[in-house]
């Protein structure tokens, strides 16, 4: 086995440090014009990082969520439309890596996004249900042994750039909305028609227009296990894990920003204690917390897989769902407090201390799947969940 | 046992057919039965059955199918699956 770090000499250290220098020199620029976060993707690819997750055998590195976790992190304090499509990216990964070794088709693309490093998108969300993962309203229309797909996409990160979209969509015409697959189309199988663009107020350079989606291609490229176990046992953690470490990679640059502010301003005055310094560190108890908790939901992670059955019980996606709530969260929360701190200086967008781009960036957190959503949906678990609590009562 | 599950199948699922229409292995995922459906199921049949499904049970493969529930029902509560 290949020991995950080192490619040609170079250590998986200063691979990621060479991505990260990428990715911020052109933070503004990708910001500025919401365009995709080109020199940081080809700094990725240089340094073979989005293959890290293909296993061993397949010619990858076998790296786990907790490897890739401090990744995006890294990545996030530099440009976080970059850590964003390196997250969303290894989401995709994760699904094939977890669900789908059974299949030849899907060894073999592994394989190559280990060689060829291709970039993966998915393609969940859809006109018409709401925001709800959990529901497809297109289908899979089998025609011997190809298939045809069109699904009518509100958002389709970074859509124009992928290699392959990961698309969800009913098992077939006749299948309720909640009787999902999970299809990997590769780009020449399918055509993307623009129908709306993302100018959003943050997260400009993940480039999630919206798009009239149509595929065709074999039927050997549908996952072999339902979505609902797919997004359970894979999706839904690995999402709400590397999001969360991207936020804060995001929070983690705010927070320096804000401790150098204090810093100068100690400079400034020596013998006195900065007023806002009380203020740093209630944001950084905040800040603490977040890492606590991802750190938590790794641990949770790697207990599941590593259980016999490797199913995900209410716990567990209980445990999940409130990551990603608290996360979100939290990472605005400091991200505010270090303005506060820094006041105009945070405000302004030059200068050394400004946090307008983290700010926009950090309020997509909350929306992308909404936590009114996710709440609703732990609500019922909640009704479910054995905890020593419950039973006491 | 399996009759009364198909019962509780029946009320909480929210299936567009009936229980006595669909198989002992059927999915009832595949069926339409969405997750707070299953949510309802699944206390319902504690109730039925005067037992506690214990955290590692609380995945969605205990309630996929009725078979799936019977089994799950009689290694918690041996000798109901005669009754």
């Amino acid at each position: 086995m290949k020991p995950l770090g080192d490619v040609a000499g170079v250590s998986l250290a200063e691979r990621v440090q060479a991505a990260v220098e990428a990715a911020g020199r052109h933070a503004e620029a990708v910001d500025r014009e919401g365009r995709f976060p080109a020199e940081g993707l080809e700094a990725l690819k240089e340094g073979r990082l989005l293959g890290l997750a293909v296993p061993p055998e397949l010619g990858g590195e076998g790296a786990g969520l907790a490897d890739i976790a401090p990744i995006c992190t890294a990545l996030g304090g530099a440009c976080a439309s970059t850590a964003m499509v390196f997250a969303m990216h290894h989401i995709c990964l994760a699904n094939l890596v977890d669900c789908g070794m059974e299949s030849a088709w899907h060894r073999e693309l592994m394989n190559r996004a280990a060689v060829d490093q291709l970039l993966f998108a998915s393609s969940t969300t859809e006109a018409g249900v709401g925001g709800d993962l959990r529901q497809s309203i297109c289908a899979v229309e089998a025609d011997g042994e190809r298939f045809n797909l069109a699904k009518a996409a509100p958002v389709i990160s970074y859509g124009e750039q992928t290699d392959a979209i990961f698309a969800t969509a009913r098992r077939d015409p006749e299948a309720p909305s909640s009787d999902q697959v999970l299809a990997v189309l590769e780009r020449g199988q399918y055509e993307l028609e623009r129908v709306s663009t993302w100018d959003a107020l943050g997260m400009r350079g993940t480039c999630s227009h919206g798009f009239r989606f149509k595929a065709n291609a074999p039927t050997e490229q549908i996952l072999p296990r339902p979505f609902a176990d797919i997004a359970a046992e894979s999706m839904i953690a690995a999402s709400h894990i590397l999001w969360s470490s991207v936020w804060f990679g995001v929070a983690t640059d705010a927070m320096a920003k804000a401790q150098a502010f204090v810093i100068n301003e100690a400079k400034k005055s020596p013998g006195v204690v900065p007023a806002n310094a009380a203020k740093l560190a209630e944001a950084y108890a905040r800040f603490r917390t977040i890492e606590a908790t991802i750190s938590d939901a790794l641990g949770r992670w790697a207990a599941m897989r590593a259980a016999p059955e490797r199913a995900a019980t209410v716990s567990f996606s209980l445990a999940m769902n409130a990551l990603k709530v608290s996360v979100s969260t939290t990472a605005l929360q400091v991200v505010e407090d270090c303005l506060m701190i820094c006041g105009l200086q945070g405000y302004k967008n030059t200068g050394p201390y400004g946090l307008g781009r983290h700010l926009r960036d950090i309020h997509s957190a909350r929306l992308m799947i909404s936590n009114d959503r996710i709440m609703a949906g732990a609500g019922q678990m909640m009704l479910i969940q054995r905890s020593p609590a419950a039973r006491r009562a | 046992m399996m009759e009364k599950i198909r019962d509780l199948i029946d009320q909480h699922a929210g299936l567009p057919q009936g229980a006595a229409e669909i198989g002992d292995d059927t999915d009832l995922y595949r069926q339409g039965m969405k997750s707070f459906a299953s949510v309802q199921l699944m206390l319902a049949i504690e109730e039925a059955f005067d037992i506690e499904f214990p955290e590692e049970m609380l995945n969605r493969a205990t309630f996929r199918s009725a078979a799936a529930i019977a089994r799950a029902v009689e290694s918690l509560s041996p000798g109901s699956l005669a009754a």
